[in-house]
């Protein structure tokens, strides 16, 4: 459990947040530039002094009521910002040895062969910096933070300096830091593409304040934050492969299913058709599905190219960005889906809180 | 080459300890002054860089003219050293250490304050991060990042202090093996006409001076094009 409540004003800009983020998994503070998530995170490590606390479990870093403050050196947390900032004058091994030293033998339980086996670097360690890829330079810097075994690891935009495809290579060590470390991160991002993929705890953040905070599906499925109002709007499901349809190369998701054990799950909220990207039966997945790609209609559709179809409840509707469309949140079981529609569109179904209705899902990315 | 005669050897010695003195002591007081103008957001910060750079625009003998009648027997710094038991340091080695480390202090502190400014916050955030207090970051990754001014810094405040004259002539005079330097030395020469021997002190000094600028800027070339550096 990580908490912490930090204040400081400068010109033109006040940080006034409280946070309470899980002991495990990836949680990401989101909002856009100059909403305070850097200096947050910043003031998490120590290098910027905001007033207030800042509690890793039983461990005060921070608690001006006692005058306590750890200079960063004595917190025991990884660091990775975008611009990887490698030592230039040591080579990749004498990078990642420059934490390793610093750390007592018997304090040591990551060492340098787990990180560098995640994060593939063994091939670049008699490499100078200047040498490297951004991507590799990114890969170096995270597995520098992890050789001092950091009970947290903090990441600013880890990803924002990379292109596409750099992003897209980098994505999959990511996705293995925390399923393979049980160490809790805290991420810092404006692209919900990564919050979507790697967040387990979502933290909304708005002109220095926390707007909202929660899990991440729940908080996706809410139509009144910034979130909803993204290109990339749509809620975000937890799902097991149920079946493999191989004549199709498709495979069948078990949506809101709550045992991920090796059989089909007994229960489940409903069953959505995607491809099937090689993952064996009861792997448990994330399933994102944008509101762009989901359409709703009082009857079950005949005659369409859409194979996924659900039936479900109107809970909510409400404006969105544009004046011309509305968003529209339907129950299916258990689960939210978010459907973006035309305002046209919505009147004419004559759509209302409590009304049956039929879900049309058109696209769905699945984040292993 | 033609020969040096021993009072020549004698002024060679008496200059490369000379310079080798106040290169130390330089680097020493100059590199925690270079780090504190880097960093600091001090007011006033402004009046400690202007009096660093004084001697670039003084000429050496006003300056020469000053330190003489503070080290002088009626002189605070004077007074001082014959309270301590150290005598009075004018026409004295010890003084030509001192005033040659205030006169070649700007040729050592500024391009290491350059090279300091260049060091990315972000570098010595990451090596706190990575568990590095204070001097650990300073001697692990501020010192090896700025060693190309740390070089041009040794550099040049040995090199000039070797061709300061004025400062010399005022505060020294022209003791040999006290306070002779090569420069003085030379100044000696044409003044008795030898032209000669004027000519084997001044080209060796000119072929002195070409030899260390060129090592220098072979050294510090971009480490990329060195390959490994």
């Amino acid at each position: 459990m990580i908490s912490a409540a930090l204040a400081l004003s400068r010109p033109g800009f006040a940080l006034d947040v409280s946070l309470a983020l899980p002991g495990r998994g990836v949680s990401v503070l989101f909002g856009p530039s100059g909403c305070g998530k850097t200096t947050v995170l910043r003031a998490l490590a120590g290098l910027e002094r905001a007033r207030g606390h800042v509690r890793l479990g039983e461990e005060a870093w921070q608690d001006d009521a006692r005058g306590v403050f750890l200079p960063p050196h004595r917190r025991p947390l990884g660091y990775v910002i975008q611009e990887a900032a490698l030592f230039p004058h040591l080579t990749v091994r004498g990078n990642l040895e420059y934490g390793l030293k610093r750390i007592a033998p018997e304090a040591r339980r990551v060492g340098l062969d787990q990180p560098v086996e995640l994060l593939g670097i063994g091939h670049l360690m008699d490499r100078r910096p200047d040498t490297l890829s951004g991507g590799e330079r990114q890969r170096v810097a995270i597995a520098r933070a992890l050789a001092t075994s950091p009970r947290l690891l903090l990441m600013d935009e880890p990803l924002a300096a990379l292109d596409a495809a750099r992003k897209a290579e980098l994505l999959p060590y990511l996705d293995r830091l925390h399923a393979e470390l049980s160490m809790p991160v805290v991420y810092v991002s404006h692209a919900i593409d990564e919050v979507t993929r790697l967040a387990h705890h979502l933290v909304l953040m708005s002109d220095g304040r926390v707007v909202a905070a929660g899990g991440l599906a729940d908080l996706m499925a809410r139509l009144d934050l910034p979130t909803a109002r993204e290109e990339g709007a749509g809620v975000v499901l937890e799902a097991c492969v149920a079946e493999r349809d191989s004549r199709w190369q498709l495979a069948r998701l078990a949506v809101g299913a709550e045992a991920p054990g090796e059989s089909t799950p007994v229960s489940s909220d409903f069953h959505l058709w995607a491809r099937d990207h090689g993952l064996p039966v009861g792997s448990r997945v994330r399933v994102r599905v944008l509101a762009r790609d989901v359409s709703l209609a009082r009857l079950p559709q005949a005659g369409t190219s859409i194979g996924n179809q659900l039936q479900g409840t109107v809970e909510e509707i409400a404006g969105d960005e544009h004046e011309s469309l509305a968003l529209v949140r339907v129950r299916v079981g258990a689960s939210p889906v978010v459907a973006r529609l035309t305002r046209r569109s919505a009147h004419a179904l004559g759509l209302a809180p409590g009304m049956p209705v039929w879900v049309l899902v058109k696209t769905v990315a699945l984040m292993p | 080459m033609p020969s040096f005669t021993a009072a020549d050897w004698q002024a060679v010695r008496l200059t490369a300890s000379l310079a080798s003195l106040s290169t130390i002591l330089l680097l020493v007081a100059g590199t925690p002054l270079a780090w504190w103008l880097s960093r600091t957001r001090s007011a006033v910060k402004p009046f400690v860089s202007a009096m660093v750079a004084m001697p670039l625009v003084l000429p050496p003998t006003v300056l020469g003219f000053y330190l003489l009648l503070l080290m002088g027997p009626q002189g605070p710094v004077g007074e001082l050293t014959q309270a301590l038991g150290l005598g009075r340091l004018p026409f004295t080695f010890a003084g030509l250490v001192v005033a040659s480390v205030i006169y070649s202090l700007p040729f050592v502190v500024q391009p290491l304050q350059q090279a300091f400014e260049a060091i990315p916050e972000r570098a010595l955030e990451a090596a706190a991060t990575l568990r590095a207090g204070p001097w650990d970051r300073f001697f692990t990754v501020a010192l090896p990042l700025a060693r190309p001014g740390l070089l041009t810094a040794s550099v040049l405040g040995f090199a000039h202090t070797v061709g300061e004259f004025g400062v010399v002539l005022m505060i020294g005079g022209n003791i040999p093996g006290e306070t002779r330097v090569l420069s003085v030395a030379l100044y000696g020469h044409v003044e008795a006409l030898e032209f000669d021997a004027a000519h084997r002190l001044a080209g060796g000094m000119v072929a002195f001076s070409m030899l260390v600028l060129v090592s220098l800027y072979v050294l510090n070339r971009p480490a990329g094009r060195r390959g490994a550096g």
